[in-house]
Parts: structure tokens; sequence; C-alpha cells
């Protein structure tokens, strides 16, 4: 595995300026500053993207794609410059590979139905990893019931790698489409996408990559990776929940059956049948979330200011920081790759305290982590616990949290004595 | 330090009372919590309508666990007559902690596997007063 390279045009963010953007984190919680390290489950929202959301309520707000009067043109003309916003963010060849879903799980429920029910069959098999969130496995195990289809999964490395050999093994002409996350929620592994992308397509399998957690942390380019489907969610990259992208190749998106009926993706309907409306439309079936989708556009022009070179560089520090910090910590496990190989992620298991007590714990402190499963039961299958606490960073945590991570940490480990 | 985390709750996860296996239970009933994945088995022997002997088997977060080893305590020499009311109120007092929505489930775990095992109720011991009209806390 070569480490992910930094790159040399990061320029350092300037953080004290970007928490004046999110108010939330002004909050005391039980008596404390809040620490937000739970940014992985769901990201906090700046300033921009709240007055974006008031903004359209207060100024501009009517059904999109419906109305001929003003405040319908307008919405609509704030909802569509909000796709080739986010078009742009991720270098799509053209708006209409931008379909506006509810979140992740949605984009890929539609790829899973609207192209896995008319193409998949016996004998056929959809390859996904170990390591999913479990919105790209349950999707495609309900598929496989449906069509016949076998599912296959990559396994982890102890190291927290996907394992190369075993996937020149899964990968056959018999796989059909190969799904897997660009980084691991539990892990923080960054996968090889490009190689992943390439090694699939030589076998003339599709590619759908869950980008939940690349897209809001990493820079994405969907012409470089040549991705067939890239799925993600506005809530975990500062935008408002409710809204998510599924992108897809023009030419597949065009040959798939819709995948919900209703208003919006028709062209016309006559009570013996109906026709589709053109791209991005036909897969967008009644009323969206319409603020939210402009909203989202705010929140890639929030990114974007920042730079996601310079969000990634920024991140990376952090997790190398608190990596080594974390180490100091009596009985502490850190899952998954060092510090090189992940992103702003780093699920822990300390000692035998149960996940739940530790979040309690921290939760007195001020500070919030994930803890459970996250999601992705068989990650934590694979190493045999039940589940883990998970620290997690994004544009406004600071090295100053880390250490008060790490002093509530040693709590922990006083309060259980081991 | 942190309520939740008292030192008899600390006291009572590290050294749980009656945890072990019992011949024969008179009762006995399996039960988890998907949330923190806690498991507890209780096990019961009955004379005469009166609990004589508990034990209990499990593991999971250290507030259900606690929860199981003051239980078990608790109920020993009491009549199912009586601990048929228990409900959310007298586990609390038994934890001495405030419990918020999430974790009370924990804490209510043993109890429902007691009511299951003795009476086939299997809602969580609060569900039935608010059905009952009590009222929740």
């Amino acid at each position: 595995m070569t480490p992910v390279q930094p790159t040399a045009k990061a320029q350092p963010l300037d953080v004290k300026r970007i928490r004046e953007d999110f108010p939330i984190l002004r909050e005391q919680v039980h008596g404390k500053p809040l620490v937000y390290l739970d940014s992985t489950a769901s990201a906090q929202k700046p300033r921009q993207v709240i007055d974006t959301l008031a903004f359209v309520y207060e100024h501009a707000y009517a059904n999109v794609h419906r109305g001929i009067h003003y405040l319908s043109e307008t919405a609509t003309q704030m909802y569509e410059d909000a796709r080739r916003k986010v078009a742009r963010f991720i270098n799509a060849r053209s708006p209409r590979e931008i379909v506006y879903v509810r979140n992740t799980t949605e984009g890929i429920n539609l790829v899973a139905y609207a192209w896995g029910l008319p193409n998949l069959k016996p004998g056929d098999e959809v390859l996904i990893t170990e390591m999913e969130h479990h919105s790209n496995i349950v999707p495609w195990q309900l598929v496989c019931q449906m069509t016949g289809a076998t599912l296959r999964w990559v396994p982890i490395t102890p190291e927290g790698f996907l394992d190369m050999e075993a996937l020149d093994r899964l990968l056959t002409e018999r796989t059909r489409i190969f799904a897997f996350t660009a980084m691991s929620n539990v892990l923080g592994t960054i996968n090889p996408v490009k190689e992943l992308v390439a090694r699939a397509h030589a076998v003339e399998a599709l590619v759908l990559v869950d980008g939940a957690q690349s897209v809001p942390h990493l820079p994405v380019d969907v012409q470089d990776l040549d991705c067939d489907f890239l799925a993600f969610s506005g809530h975990k990259m500062c935008g408002p929940s409710g809204i998510g992208v599924l992108y897809g190749k023009r030419e597949l998106l065009e040959a798939m059956p819709p995948f919900l009926g209703g208003g919006e993706m028709i062209r016309q309907v006559k009570l013996t049948g109906s026709t589709w409306n053109d791209l991005p439309h036909k897969f967008e079936a009644g009323t969206p979330a319409i603020a939210e989708a402009i909203a989202l556009g705010a929140a890639v022009d929030y990114l974007s200011n920042l730079g996601m070179d310079n969000v990634a560089a920024h991140e990376r520090a952090l997790v190398r920081y608190a990596y080594e910090r974390m180490q100091d910590v009596e009985g502490l496990r850190i899952l998954g790759p060092g510090p090189e190989h992940r992103g702003g992620v780093i699920a822990f298991t300390l000692g035998d305290v149960h996940p739940h007590d530790i979040a309690a714990i921290l939760d007195a402190e001020g500070i919030a982590i994930r803890a459970g499963h996250h999601c992705a039961q068989p990650v934590h299958d694979r190493y045999g616990i039940p589940a883990s606490a998970r620290a997690s960073f994004y544009v406004y945590n600071t090295e100053e949290e880390v250490d008060v991570l790490v002093t509530a940490l040693h709590k922990v480990v006083e309060t259980f004595a081991f | 330090m942190h309520d939740l985390y008292a030192e008899e709750i600390i006291d009572h996860y590290r050294y749980p009372r009656n945890k072990g296996s019992m011949e024969k239970p008179d009762l006995v009933y399996h039960d988890s919590n998907p949330f923190c994945g806690d498991e507890v088995t209780i096990m019961l022997k009955v004379e005469d309508g009166r609990v004589v002997d508990v034990k209990w088997q499990g593991h999971g977060c250290t507030i259900s666990q606690a929860s199981a080893s003051m239980l078990s305590e608790e109920i020993k020499g009491k009549t199912l007559e009586e601990l048929r009311h228990w409900g959310k109120e007298e586990v609390l007092d038994l934890l001495g902690i405030p419990l918020g929505p999430v974790r009370i489930k924990c804490a209510l775990l043993p109890l429902k596997a007691l009511k299951a095992a003795a009476w086939g109720i299997t809602t969580w011991p609060h569900e039935e007063e608010e059905e009952e009209g009590k009222g929740t806390v």
C-alpha cells in the first residue's frame, strides 16, 4: 500500500476563523465547551448553509419545475444552480449526471434496484467488501435475493486494507458490479479507488463508489477515477440532512428504468402507459428537498473556498497527532491502519470497557463521539469485537480538542481502574 | 466523578453478585438489548411463590450488568407477587443514578427478563406503566 500522498499545494486552514462560522461550536454541553468529534456520523453546519436555508424559505421558496410564477422560477434557478455546483465539485461532465437523492443510502438503493433488477441474473456476481457500511451491503443482499445473483465480498487484511490478492481471485467475468467504499467509516482506510476501478473495468464490471466519507473529506474527481456511480450525502459535508447525490455516467443513467414513479419524472402519462423525463429528472419523482438542495450548493461553495486539498491536509495532520497522543492511553487499541493511510477517523477499544460506557464518560466532559457498530457490523466481526468507540475530525477540529479527548480517555481508565 | 459511573455501579460491574448458572431453574429467560448489545439470562428458584435463589449470566455495558447484579441481590426473598408491579422507578431507585431515554433500556433489561420468566410479559417495564396509565418519570 502506498501512503496517501500529501499535495504540495495544501495551505493550512485558518481553523479559528472557520470555527466562528459554526454557531453550534459555541454551545456548552454539561457545563463544558462542546468538543464535537462525530463528524463522520454527521457534520455541523456553517452559518453560510444555515443562512441559505433561511433565505430560501424567507425569499425564494416555491415548488420547482412546476409553476410559471416568479417564485417558482427563482427556486428552480437556485435548485439547478446548486446541481451545477455539485457537478463542478466532483468534476462530472454534466449536471445531468447529478441526481438528487435523500442520502448515500438512497443513491446506492437506486442503483441496486434500477440497474440491478433488470440486469442481474443467476450466475452473475455482485462484489462488495468486508469494510462496507450496511448501506452498501443490505441493498445488494436484497437485489441478489430477488434476481438469483450471488453476493461476494473482498476480505480485509489484519492491518485494515482490502486484500488485493483475494480481489484478483474474486473479480472475474461473472462480476457485474463492484461496489465499495472510498474510505472506511470505521477503519479510516482510504482505498485506492482509481486502481480498483481499473481492475473492475478490466473484467467489464461496473463500479459504484460509496463516497459518503470521501466526498466530504478528500478531493474527488469522477472523470479521473472513472467510476460509473458515486453516492454521497449532504449532511456529512456541512450541508443539510435529507439531501444527497447519486452521480452516474450519463449513458448508464439513460439506459436505466426509473427507480420511483410519480410527478416530475415523467414526460407524458397516459392511463395505458407513460414515458420518462430527461436526466436527471427521470430519477427525481415527487417534490424534492428544495431548500436543502440549494443549501447543499452553499456547503459545496464553503468547502470549495477552503479547498479540498487543504481540508484533506488538515485532517491528515490532526489524525496523525491524535493517533500518537492516543497511544499513551493504557489499554487503548486503534482499529485499522497507521495515520499515513487513513482519513480523519479513529475507531478504538479501551480495555474491555463497553464503548457506550466510554462515550457516556466522554459526554460528561462535553465530548461527542460515536459508540457502537457504526452501521458496519462485518468490520467489527472481522476483528472479533462487538463494537467500538470512534472519534472523527473535520475542518473545525483542533489539536487542543484532541488533548481534551485524551485527558478524558485517561479518566475512563481511572474509572474502570484496569 | 460522573453520576452514571458511581462507585457502587462500577463495583457491581467489576464484581457481579450472583453471576453464574443454576441446575434446573424453576424459571429462566434470556433477553437482549440491541442498542448496546447487552445480553442477560436470569434463572430463579421459586418456593411457595417466593424467590429463594437467583443466578444470572450476561455481558454488555456497565449499566446493564450492574443492574442485573443489583437486581439479583434485591429480589432474593421477595415473592413474585411483590415483584410483579416493579417497573422503571424501582430499578432507578436501586441504581441511584439518573438515566436518559436510551440508557434506561440497559438498566431495565434484567427486570424485563425477570418479568418474562415469571409471567411471560415481554414489553419493556416502563411501557407497561404507560399502558396502564401510571404515567412516566
